[in-house]
């Protein structure tokens, strides 16, 4: 590895695989750099490595993935996987682990391709060994095709939930009910954005296919759940919730919730780059322009990591962040980044269409993003419940960052990835201010952990 | 809005200053440009120190340590303060040396809480120090505290007794109407009797109203924690010679400091991390504790603090106006003082003169 390249590309799915197929193309010194052992990322996981049957099962979508990952493996881009990024600023300094050493190295461009996570969304009983999120059962599936022996109940909001039961349904799997908590109202606020929708049938033509497909096989699926708690003494044992009005129960050992994705931010963040709330997306990311330039000179943005547009879309936004780093490289003028954009800017456009429905759609209730119940922990690491955090904002700490510094919430070892969006909605809730306005957590470095050792190491000098 | 005294600055100074003023029946109001501890007030390592301080300060630094003794009669919190002592460590005979001339100079000056100890001691004290040190200076009755908790403890009391914060506000101009101070700020006009200056880093945009500046560098000073440890170390650890403090605190994560710079833009009150500064810290405590080496660092930052020449504060009334005072410049070792600070500027302002001598905190020190 050199300590040097023109363009870094961070993040080996939909989006960083194009932008590095796209760029390298032109002779730049280009390195991919992927916490993966292989590249397709979170969407196109194992893509190279999934046997056959398995991929069948996982759907067609999935495996647009392949051409992806072969035109990258063609490419000049060197392509470091098990590569993890702990630190970021806006001096494009990259700082590195690799084969558990740690290293700094420079970009002149760098594209932040590190996609999304699935939105935490703490409820009674979340932390209950045997409640899972749908994206690990989905990990597990793809990457070694583990799937529940004693069946599972789904519960959630957005496309992946029905996904996941389609998959579990063709892989023989016993799906005791997908519970789904998206409120009746969302139907009606969702409508006057169809229209534009319907540009876009064939997401909503799969999505209708597999609710149908389910029905056909006799799996609950009840919408407009409410008051979900898990609950068992050591291990999940009840799903509890509500619906019609009633108060309903099922026994299960697993249970695998989803609330949609949200943009990895942390590392955008930790670059100092312009982040926003999107209130339709509710959640932050970074601003940036159509190529996804940020306001930091050299940091640009694509795919899901910059606003959760599908990984259709990270693919032309991943190739568009290529141009556009060829045009800051000086090795395209703009004419001819403009003319090789043009087609991915459209299709770019297209995929958009489906998301204002889809958000309007899958929105989820505040009585789910800030829970009322005082006992449900917020922060894992930190063991802080949602009762601390209101009784902090009672105090006088109204805003995420100074309920952080009184409760120590977000200050684990995940860095407040799993609880910043809760502290935010429940320090909103309880003061009766807007989300937008309490902030996130201010990123703290590194964006993952790195060990003294390791750090040691960097001090040339005199190295232990 | 009028009121009797206006403190300019909500940290761990401002608040001390208010709640002791209010103690004594006067009205205080705190404009604060953010928030209450936003910066080294709230973020700092939270050291409770009286060990190696500068002379003039250890007749403060013993009465505050007092205070500190007693800290929930004052403040309704205990502010997570414990007390393990701190301990630096000699790591070969010109350290011991070095640390033992230290100990004669507080005995010269009547004080006793600086003691050495020997190499068998040392062990005894920190069983998990890797070999090859040969003793150290300790202070017993030193610890450390949680330094948010600590603002808020004092910010709640000086509440309850009345005082008011005005956060978000941020002072544009000073100015004195006959007797009267009268603040322009972005949440309008506020005027007092009597003005003081806490503002911390920002102190000299402050002392520079009053046409008294001051040579006042804001610097970002970082700290680094890791993930969390079974128990293995008592007392904060320095060190004689190289730049070391590190702590184990009550939930077993370590604070890992010791005059660490982070890179800061004053503007924009932006700090970055600099790694290879912080990878000398990290190599400095691998080596008296080798089997931290697999320990995660999880989380580093860095906070805005003011630095004076000669690294003492300013704790002092002003010599361009009457009934303006200052309280500011603690250069990162603030925190232990904040109690003894605010008693010692009530009893500046409201008597004239303060219970323990203020002669070298004085900003004529400056005068050139």
């Amino acid at each position: 590895m050199n300590n040097h390249y023109q363009l870094v590309i961070i993040g080996g799915g939909p989006a960083g695989l194009a932008a590095a197929a796209t760029a390298s193309a032109q002779g730049i010194s280009c390195a991919l750099l992927d916490e993966q052992p292989e590249p397709g990322g979170q969407i196109y996981r194992s893509i190279e490595s999934v046997p056959d049957q398995r991929a069948q099962k996982l759907g067609s979508e999935y495996l647009r993935g392949k051409k992806l990952a072969a035109a990258f493996r063609e490419c000049d881009a060197e392509y470091y996987p098990e590569t993890r990024v702990w630190s970021l600023n806006k001096e494009l300094e990259i700082g590195i682990i690799r084969n558990d050493e740690a290293s700094m190295i420079t970009a002149d461009q760098i594209i932040i391709a590190n996609g999304a996570m699935e939105r935490p969304v703490p409820f009674p009983g979340w932390t209950k060994p045997g409640v899972m999120q749908a994206g690990a059962g989905q990990i597990l599936f793809k990457t070694a095709g583990v799937v529940p022996d004693n069946g599972v109940v789904l519960a959630g909001s957005g496309p992946l939930l029905l996904l996941l039961a389609w998959q579990y349904l063709h892989a023989g799997v016993e799906v005791k009910a997908l519970l789904d908590v998206t409120p009746l109202s969302n139907h009606l606020s969702a409508m006057p954005k169809f229209p534009r929708a319907i540009l876009a049938h064939h997401y909503l033509t799969k999505g209708i296919g597999y609710q149908i497909e389910l029905k056909r096989a006799g799996i609950p699926m009840l919408f407009g759940v409410s008051d979900l708690r898990a609950e068992g003494d050591e291990q999940l044992q009840t799903v509890c919730f509500k619906h019609s009005g009633k108060q309903k129960t099922i026994e299960s050992e697993l249970l695998l919730t989803h609330f949609g994705v949200i943009p990895h931010t942390w590392l955008s963040q930790a670059a100092g780059c312009k982040h926003k709330w999107d209130n339709s997306q509710q959640c932050w990311r970074p601003e940036h322009d159509e190529w996804g330039n940020t306001n930091i000179p050299g940091i640009m943005v694509a795919g899901d990591g910059a606003g959760i547009n599908g990984g259709r879309s990270a693919e032309h936004a991943g190739r568009l962040a290529g141009f556009e780093s060829l045009f800051a490289l000086g090795l395209l003028t703009q004419e001819e980044r403009d003319k090789l954009a043009a087609k991915d800017i459209k299709w770019k456009r297209d995929e958009r269409h489906i998301r204002p429905f889809l958000e309007a759609y899958f929105q989820i209730p505040k009585s789910l993003l800030a829970t009322t119940d005082n006992d449900t922990v917020i922060c894992r690491c930190e063991e802080v419940t949602a009762g601390q955090i209101r009784e902090a904002v009672q105090h006088g700490h109204d805003n995420s960052n100074q309920v952080k510094f009184f409760t120590r919430c977000g200050m684990g070892p995940c860095q407040g990835r799993q609880c910043s969006n809760a502290v935010a909605h429940i320090v909103a809730d309880e003061s009766g201010e807007a989300v937008a306005d309490m902030g996130h957590f201010r990123g703290r470095p590194p964006v993952s952990p790195l060990t003294l050792g390791q750090l040691a190491a960097l001090d040339k000098e005199e190295s232990v | 809005m009028t009121t009797d005294v206006l403190i300019i600055g909500g940290g761990l100074m401002g608040s001390s200053t208010a709640l002791q003023l209010a103690m004594r029946g006067y009205q205080c109001t705190i404009i604060e440009k953010a928030s209450p501890g936003r910066h080294s007030s709230g973020v700092s390592a939270g050291g409770l120190r009286q060990l190696n301080r500068d002379p003039a300060e250890i007749p403060l630094t013993v009465e505050s340590a007092k205070m500190w003794r007693d800290i929930e009669s004052l403040l309704d919190s205990d502010c997570d303060a414990r007390f393990p002592g701190q301990l630096r460590v000699a790591e070969n005979k010109a350290d011991m040396e070095k640390l033992e001339q230290r100990a004669a100079l507080v005995r010269s000056l009547g004080y006793h809480h600086e003691e050495i100890i020997d190499k068998k001691e040392l062990y005894q004290l920190v069983p998990a120090l890797g070999p090859g040190c040969v003793g150290g200076l300790i202070c017993r009755e030193d610890g450390y505290g949680r330094p948010y908790h600590t603002v808020t403890a004092f910010r709640r009391k000086a509440e309850s007794l009345g005082v008011k914060y005005q956060t978000g506000t941020e002072v544009y101009s000073i100015r004195k109407d006959g007797d009267d101070w009268q603040l322009r700020t972005s949440q309008g006009m506020f005027s007092s009797s009597i003005l003081v200056n806490c503002a911390g880093a920002w102190a000299n945009q402050v002392s520079t109203m009053l046409d008294e500046p001051v040579p006042l560098t804001p610097k970002a000073l970082a700290l680094m924690v890791t993930e969390r440890l079974p128990h293995f170390v008592d007392p904060v650890m320095g060190a004689a010679s190289r730049k070391l403090s590190f702590k184990q605190m009550q939930n077993g994560s370590l604070i890992i400091g010791g005059a660490l710079i982070a890179k800061l833009d004053f503007e924009k009150e932006k700090t970055e991390i600099d790694w290879l500064q912080m990878a000398k810290s990290a190599n400095t405590v691998v080596s008296f504790f080798p089997q931290l080496k697999d320990v995660r660092i999880v989380r580093a930052w860095g906070g805005i603090e003011s630095f004076m020449p000669d690294n003492i504060p300013v704790l002092s009334a002003s010599q361009t106006y009457s009934n303006a005072y200052h309280a500011f410049g603690f250069s990162a070792h603030g925190f232990q003082l904040s109690p003894v600070v605010g008693k010692v500027m009530s009893e500046l302002i409201i008597d004239g003169k303060s219970s323990i001598p203020l002669d070298s905190f004085h900003i004529s020190r400056f005068n050139k």
